[in-house]
């Protein structure tokens, strides 16, 4: 089913890169960690070093999370995942470099930070 | 003395006909020029005769019949304001319950005028075409007496008075908004499907009897009159959409699927939709009536199934993976959306709060088996840090779903997960798009022309056309009054207004 339309039905990407200002929408998800209601959005340059959303992004995203203060990226295991693909991200590099796209999505997994509340 | 004897007054069936059947043909047009709707979507009509009008009503009846309901109901309005029925209200955190309704459904209900007005116009029958009209009018009035009504609040409480502008930016009202608007772009058939049919006949319970019977037991009894003002209507309109999809479905075979498809698109945007009237039922009305895994019991797993049931002899099936994700997440849902509003209460235009030791018993209770287990130790930790006076609100921004445009914050509970936020992805013209379920997921995938146009605010807001790029200057373009309209309850000048009505 197609859109029904009785003229010509116009392609309109709303949210394509050119209409970032010179970013691109990255989200971000501790994996199974609730308080953080939803996974994040945020405009990130392209040539923003992945060492970044460690010191800028996770911390202002995810300090509400108890799991927040044992979070240490120097000694917890982290798993990356890049829209669904596990990375060994540089993190020197830059995201585009480090496979990180328009949209994509940025998940990471902690082994031993569970996200459990209270329990 | 004139000879002349008056006129014998039409009989009922004729006055009917000659105020109804307004119709022609078409002689000197072509007929598709005139009704170009008729056949875009597919559907296959072969007698607009026989599209039953149950009602037979006429205009003069009608008008007598609605001057009578407002009449009564603005007496009932004006004794409520005379007898300061704004003091009686349970608390004063159930008119955070209304805001969401004035912001939320009562734009909505000016939106259909436009969308029932033009399925009359787009239909060839006169039954059809008739129909829609009265109801275009009947919404017309249930958007003024809804304002009306909670006009009242206004002059005690905060967070009403800009309630169009609200519904056309704020970002959680993008929900009902694009609903509104996906329905109305849609074809006249499509529509009926989605706003008479799902909406009015399948979901209404779940939307009008939580808000009425809500308003029953908060003392609210304006907001109760309206409901009883509005019921005949609402039952016009329901028996409009069950007769909308029986003629659909009676007239071809070849109907058959493509009613099916949006039987079941509809059904699962009306479900997303109705996430915001579950946190309203178990968390901002102080006395709840019912929960949200009890409207689910009866109102999917029993009525719905049995309607479904019924529609079998023409071929209709029942959705079940949606039915099975709608029951699996009942013991989830409301506390996932009440989370979200509290982690972006900054953003809002009414107030959340954590609820009362009371309130944590009965979730306790209706819940027995997520409450305790997945949202009471984070609540009881929110109410901590506020106690250390560090309230959270969350400084960023959500990531919403491409369909309905909540929060993605829907956990797989189906898949054994219940603390893994789903997150669906397709792609479309080299882009990726993301959804929160399988259910928007398969919408989008259906007619992704439509859907890649979405406009979601927090999108929006990067793009640079919200006002700016801080909270402050988004909530000067929301119309929200930082630190009156939004944040928690406690502290706000909402509470501070209640205990002055009480004398507390």
């Amino acid at each position: 089913m197609a859109v029904q339309s009785i003229g010509e039905y116009p392609i309109i990407m709303k949210d394509k890169i050119e209409n970032f200002n010179g970013n691109q929408l990255v989200f971000i998800n501790w994996h199974a960690h609730r308080v953080v209601s939803s996974p994040r959005a945020f405009p990130l340059p392209p040539e923003m070093p992945f060492a970044a959303l460690l010191t800028d992004i996770i911390p202002i995203c995810y300090k509400i999370e108890p799991d927040f203060e044992d979070l240490d990226f120097d000694k917890t295991e982290v798993i990356w995942e890049v829209d669904g693909e596990v990375i060994n991200p540089d993190f020197s590099k830059s995201l585009k470099e480090n496979g990180v796209g328009h949209k994509s999505i940025i998940k990471f997994i902690t082994p031993s930070l569970t996200g459990k509340v209270g329990v | 003395m004139s000879a002349n004897q008056r006129k014998k007054r039409l009989n009922k069936k004729d006055a009917y006909k000659y105020m109804t059947r307004l119709g022609w043909d078409t002689t000197y047009q072509k007929e598709e020029d005139v009704f170009p709707y008729l056949e875009m979507e597919g559907l296959k009509i072969h007698d607009w005769e026989a599209w039953e009008d149950p009602f037979r009503m006429t205009m003069d009846s009608y008008w007598k019949l609605q001057a009578e309901k407002d009449k009564k109901l603005y007496s009932i309005i004006d004794a409520f304001a005379q007898n300061n029925g704004q003091k009686n209200i349970s608390d004063g955190r159930y008119v955070n319950a209304l805001k969401l309704f004035i912001t939320g459904i009562t734009p909505l209900e000016y939106k259909v005028v436009q969308g029932f007005s033009h399925a009359a116009r787009a239909f060839k029958g006169e039954g059809a075409s008739i129909a829609c009209q009265m109801q275009a009018i009947d919404e017309l009035r249930h958007f003024q007496t809804q304002v009306h009504t909670m006009s009242h609040y206004n002059k005690y409480f905060d967070g009403f008075s800009e309630h169009t502008t609200m519904h056309d930016r704020v970002w959680y009202l993008s929900v009902p908004k694009s609903f509104g608007d996906d329905a109305s772009t849609a074809g006249p058939f499509e529509y009926l499907a989605a706003i008479s049919f799902s909406f009015e006949f399948v979901l209404t319970s779940l939307l009008f009897v939580p808000f009425m019977s809500g308003a029953a037991y908060n003392g609210d009894m304006a907001t109760v009159t309206f409901g009883f003002s509005a019921q005949s209507d609402e039952s016009r309109h329901m028996t409009l959409g069950l007769s909308a999809i029986k003629f659909m479905l009676e007239q071809d075979a070849d109907n058959v699927p493509i009613v099916q498809k949006w039987m079941d698109k509809w059904l699962w945007r009306g479900y997303r939709l109705l996430g915001l009237v579950s946190m309203m039922m178990d968390y901002m009305l102080p006395n709840s009536p019912t929960s949200w895994g009890e409207s689910v019991e009866l109102y999917i797993e029993q009525n719905c199934m049995a309607l479904y049931k019924d529609l079998e002899k023409y071929g209709i099936k029942a959705p079940t993976d949606l039915i099975n994700t709608i029951v699996a997440e009942k013991g989830h849902l409301s506390h996932q959306v009440w989370n979200i509003f509290y982690n972006h209460t900054n953003a809002a235009a009414f107030h959340t709060w954590m609820p009362e030791e009371d309130k944590m018993n009965w979730l306790s209770e209706k819940y027995p088996d997520t409450f305790d287990k997945y949202y009471r130790p984070m609540f009881e930790r929110y109410i901590e840090l506020e106690k250390k006076g560090e309230r959270f609100y969350s400084e960023v921004l959500p990531q919403i779903c491409q369909v309905c445009q909540i929060p993605m914050g829907f956990t797989d509970i189906e898949g054994g997960n219940p603390e893994v936020y789903t997150v669906e992805t397709s792609e479309f013209n080299g882009e990726k798009f993301h959804t929160c379920s399988k259910g928007c997921k398969h919408i989008f995938e259906a007619q992704p022309e439509k859907y890649i146009q979405a406009w979601l605010p927090p999108n929006q807001i990067f793009q640079g056309n919200c006002g700016g790029a801080t909270i402050p200057e988004v909530l000067k373009w929301y119309q929200i009054d930082h630190g009156v309209d939004n944040l928690d309850y406690v502290g706000s000048p909402d509470e501070a207004m209640w205990n002055k009505l009480k004398n507390k």
